[in-house]
């Protein structure tokens, strides 16, 4: 991608000079241009959580290639006052540590703006607009690491020595980010530490403070956790009792299931050293999600976790999940598409495949996280909802929100008994003497089912994914078919008054309002505060967290004159979902902001784009 | 629980099992299969084993993809739970149920088609799992449902009834099944009441991935002149390799057998499994001896029926998982659900 998109074009001027009296304090943005697999990722981590422990808002992104070492990466570092955590375009400080982009990175920055880079890429040949801070890396990295083999890691830390003292953080916090990241490793600890100070301690010797930008001690993070999405919805499906977990490791979903299964080694191994759980490393994504159903029908909580082509791969066994209503919860956490598409790339376009994924009349019901805190609430609640609706549960997330570390509230812990649906026991069974799988006996489209081995004669029952009449049995009679049929919309029809409602915020009384999901949600807020700020603008905000949508979705485009529906793809996906629920002369109402060349959106974007569209 | 049909003292009932159930409760719904379709005898052989072995019919899954075949469990054992899932995605569903529930007999039945071509790539990870079931493919060499196709187990030279000639050699499952690690792998035929009875008795003993690869002929499409799976071939071609005797591990067991003649295998559950040689020197608990047997046996056109290979002590998928004994299924939320305190420790880690 080179940094293209990751800042504004250069405009070369002569003022070398940078006002260091105008102090930009807790408001800015750092990359880090590095080779993945060089081990940047704990100096850039500690770098974040160094931020973080100054009390100050901090959010991080890894821009990765698909691949494994020698490639571009790039990883950006914002602090902000305000607490804004979406992708910010603008990069005020740039750490060139790869050679091979150092011209291009640099090039892209503006004016007045910063580059710490190794002193023999003599970066400033190419911008006198930029402060430049020429460091001598391999020589400080030396002296600190005797043992060649490891200079390469160590290295990373000289560079976070530098940028601290240049920000003035202070000493104990960078301590403290290194002491959590190797806990426990007290030669590592040394090592590194020892790096960071010489960083530290070169830049205080050699570089005189030429830029404005600052960290100052703030208290905006006490109490607060740091954790990406994956792990987050990781936690949600180990509290919500999750027992078995069939997957086929694909990127940016992979670490969603790793994360699941470090928590249930830890939680739900007994005494005995018994597990309470199977995890399966299936053969392909075909098989996890054939496993979750066969899982689901026998009465387990049971989850997968995909991408990309795994979506498609699961789209034969999802309808047999919708028709044969069994249910199941799988996690996908999207990417770039079509195909292959860019593996390590953000995006949002799986959301109307998702939903009718499979042939035939199919639809599902879809959860949609907006923060790491929602990953764990909603990859929680998807397990209730799937035994309780008695069909797969999707949870859409996508690799913004799933692979980069966010800061957050704590997680609270659901104290409601986990809701395991309607299933007859042989004591139910007794008492009913039987049962039809497929009835609607309570006018919710939702029929009891019983699970294999219930002790009764009339517990079984024949599931299939081939015509079915009420009672499970085979049929192509046309009005058994459509007593099916019909039941599911009833059922979907339940769905809406059972999913998380939307998020809305703004009085209510404005004539345009917004529409979004999922991680859009960071950006959107800041460009509407900043549309407050810059144009006097107040705009009505509405972020759907569910489809089916709920009734309420219908009642916020009714009660405005023009809705913008953000999101992260190029088909305008969520408005032409909306736009099938939704009236004709509604309908009209809606406009599309969209984003979708692989990077989390940001609130500049989605302002500019705004402030157009309504000709501001 | 409630027995469906006790027999009223002094009258003379039904013949009943060592449950005290009559083979009528092992019985499914009317067959929709073709008159003579050897996918019926087959059914008639699992019910048998079920009732004689006194499986409790509620403690059964019945699982099976897409075909002919897998309409089968619908024939069988209606007092069981069963899933007739997507065309060769049984594996897939079967390994789920077997996980969500590890104290259950799954069974599933599955077709040539099903399993040696679209199923391949489950058919091969679950032979390789060596997950806890038996898995019977009802194997007629064609596609019946779709009209007489060939299937991938049809033999190298054998004749549709169009006349088109197979010119790809077939996929030997029982010699893949061996290789890629199930334990219990053997071949019948739907027509051989007595070999096919005693390899589903032995099956149901056994704790591991059973693979039954049974030639259940198709009277429709592939029952003529020039076929290599009709009646008449396998009346003319089936070699037993060996002899099966089964003695349950709840009968008294006649110790006398001559060592020389027959191999003489001690099941998971206690039970016993006598193999009488038809073939000099044949050894069903030599992995490689076996796979070169059926090799060879291709090379020479034969069909070799009995059992190939057994393994009872290697450890299953479930084994190898260390599972809880109650299944996973009905674990209370006591167990799954980890408690407030465990998610305030994990917070104040990631602060």
């Amino acid at each position: 991608m080179a940094t293209g998109d990751l800042a504004l074009g250069h405009e070369q001027s002569n003022s070398a000079v940078v006002d260091a009296q105008q102090r930009v304090v807790n408001d800015f943005s750092i990359q880090v241009a590095t080779v993945n697999g060089s081990g940047s990722q704990s100096a850039n981590s500690v770098l974040l959580k160094s931020i973080f422990n100054m009390g100050v808002p901090v959010s991080g992104k890894n821009l990765f290639p698909s691949n494994i070492a020698g490639l571009p990466t790039w990883f950006t570092i914002r602090a902000s006052k305000d607490g804004y955590v979406a992708r910010r375009k603008k990069i005020d400080i740039l750490v060139a540590m790869n050679a091979e982009t150092a011209r291009e990175d640099i090039l892209g920055l503006h004016a007045g703006s910063v580059a710490i880079y190794d002193e023999s890429l003599n970066l400033s040949q190419y911008r006198q607009d930029v402060v430049c801070y020429p460091v001598p890396f391999d020589k400080i990295t030396a002296a600190v690491c005797p043992e060649a083999r490891l200079r390469k890691l160590v290295k990373n830390m000289v560079y976070v020595g530098v940028v601290a003292h240049l920000l003035q953080i202070e000493m104990s916090s960078v301590e403290a980010a290194l002491a959590k990241q190797f806990a426990k490793k007290q030669k590592a600890l040394d090592l590194n530490f020892g790096a960071v100070r010489a960083g530290a301690d070169y830049a205080a010797e050699h570089l005189s403070k030429q830029d404005p930008f600052l960290i100052e001690r703030m208290n905006a993070t006490a109490g607060k956790i740091i954790i990406d999405g994956n792990s987050a919805a990781g936690l949600g499906a180990v509290f919500a009792g999750v027992t078995v977990v069939a997957w086929y490791p694909i990127t940016p979903s992979t670490s969603l299931v790793e994360a699941t299964i470090e928590y249930l080694k830890k939680f739900r191994v007994t005494e005995e050293g018994k597990a309470t759980f199977a995890v399966v490393q299936a053969e392909d994504e075909l098989a996890a999600i054939g496993m979750v159903l066969g899982a689901g029908w026998a009465g387990a909580r049971s989850m997968t976790a995909t991408s990309g082509p795994g979506i498609s791969l699961m789209a034969e066994f999802s309808g047999l999940g919708y028709f044969a209503e069994i249910p199941g919860v799988i996690f996908d956490v999207q990417r770039t598409g079509p195909s292959t598409g860019m593996p390590t790339r953000t995006s949002q376009a799986d959301l109307l495949s998702t939903a009718f994924l499979s042939h035939g009349d199919t639809k599902h019901v879809i959860l949609l996280p907006g923060s790491v805190k929602e990953c764990f609430e909603l990859g929680y609640a998807a397990f209730d909802l799937a035994e309780r609706l008695q069909t797969p549960v999707f949870v859409l997330s996508d690799l913004d929100l799933g692979m980069n570390n966010w800061m957050s509230d704590p997680f609270t812990y659901p104290e409601k008994p986990l809701d395991r649906g309607k299933v007859l026991t042989a004591e139910d069974l007794n008492r009913l003497g039987g049962f039809a799988r497929y009835a609607d006996v309570d006018g919710d489209g939702i029929g009891y089912r019983t699970l294999p081995g219930t002790d009764h004669p009339k517990a079984a029952y024949f599931t299939r994914g081939s015509g079915h009449n009420s009672k499970a049995a085979y049929t192509e009679k046309p009005e058994d078919y459509l007593e099916i049929m019909d039941r599911l919309v009833r059922k979907f029809d339940t769905a809406r008054t059972l999913v998380p409602a939307p998020v809305v915020t703004g009085s209510g009384k404005a004539s345009v309002g917004v529409i979004a999901y999922g991680s859009s949600d960071f950006a959107v807020l800041e460009a509407l505060d900043e549309l407050r700020k810059q144009h006097a603008v107040e705009v009505d905000y509405m972020r759907v967290r569910a489809y089916p949508f709920t009734q309420s979705v219908h009642e916020f485009v009714a009660s405005h004159e023009r809705i913008y529906v953000v999101e992260q793809d190029r088909d305008a996906q969520l408005a032409s979902l909306l736009k099938l629920d939704l009236a004709a002369d509604q309908a009209v109402k809606l406009h599309s902001i969209l984003h979708f060349n692989g990077l989390p959106i940001d609130a500049e974007s989605i302002l500019n784009e705004l402030v157009v569209k309504e000709g501001l | 629980m409630a027995t469906a049909t006790a027999t009223p003292t002094g009258t003379p009932g039904p013949k009943v099992n060592r449950i005290g159930l009559p083979v009528l409760e092992y019985r499914g719904g009317k067959t929709t299969l073709c008159a003579g379709c050897g996918h019926n005898a087959i059914s008639e052989r699992i019910i048998d084993a079920l009732f004689e072995m006194g499986v409790q019919p509620e403690r059964v899954m019945k699982l099976s993809g897409i075909g002919c075949s897998s309409k089968s469990p619908a024939y069988f054992l209606s007092r069981a739970h069963s899933f007739n899932s997507v065309h060769g995605r049984m594996p897939s569903v079967a390994t789920g149920a077997v996980l969500a529930n590890h104290t259950m007999m799954a069974l599933g039945v599955s077709g040539d088609g099903d399993t040696a071509s679209i199923g391949m790539g489950q058919f091969v990870h679950m032979m390789r799992r060596n997950l806890p079931m038996i898995y019977i493919i009802e194997d007629n060499g064609v596609y019946g449902l779709t009209k007489g196709q060939f299937s991938a187990t049809a033999d190298i030279g054998s004749k549709l009834k169009t006349g088109v000639i197979n010119d790809l050699p077939a996929i030997d499952t029982c010699a893949m099944a061996i290789q890629l690690g199930a334990t219990f792998v053997g071949r019948s035929f739907s027509g051989d009441k007595k070999q096919l009875l005693a390899m589903l008795k032995a099956a149901i003993a056994h704790k591991g991935t059973v693979m039954l690869d049974v030639i259940s002929p198709c009277v429709t499409f592939n029952d003529h002149e020039g076929s290599t799976k009709s009646y008449k071939f396998m009346q003319e071609h089936d070699e037993p390799i060996n002899e099966l005797g089964f003695v349950p591990s709840f009968e008294e067991i006649d110790i006398e057998y001559d060592a020389g003649t027959t191999t003489d295998v001690t099941m998971h559950d206690g039970s016993h499994l006598r193999l009488r040689k038809l073939r000099e020197d044949y050894d069903p608990t030599n992995k490689v001896a076996s796979v070169h047997t059926l090799m060879e046996a291709h090379e020479n056109g034969e069909v070799l029926t009995g059992l190939f290979y057994v393994e009872p002590q290697k450890p299953s998928f479930t084994d190898l998982l260390h599972l809880v004994d109650q299944p996973l299924g009905t674990q209370p939320e006591s167990v799954t659900k980890p408690s407030a305190a465990v998610l305030q420790k994990v917070m104040a880690g990631l602060q």
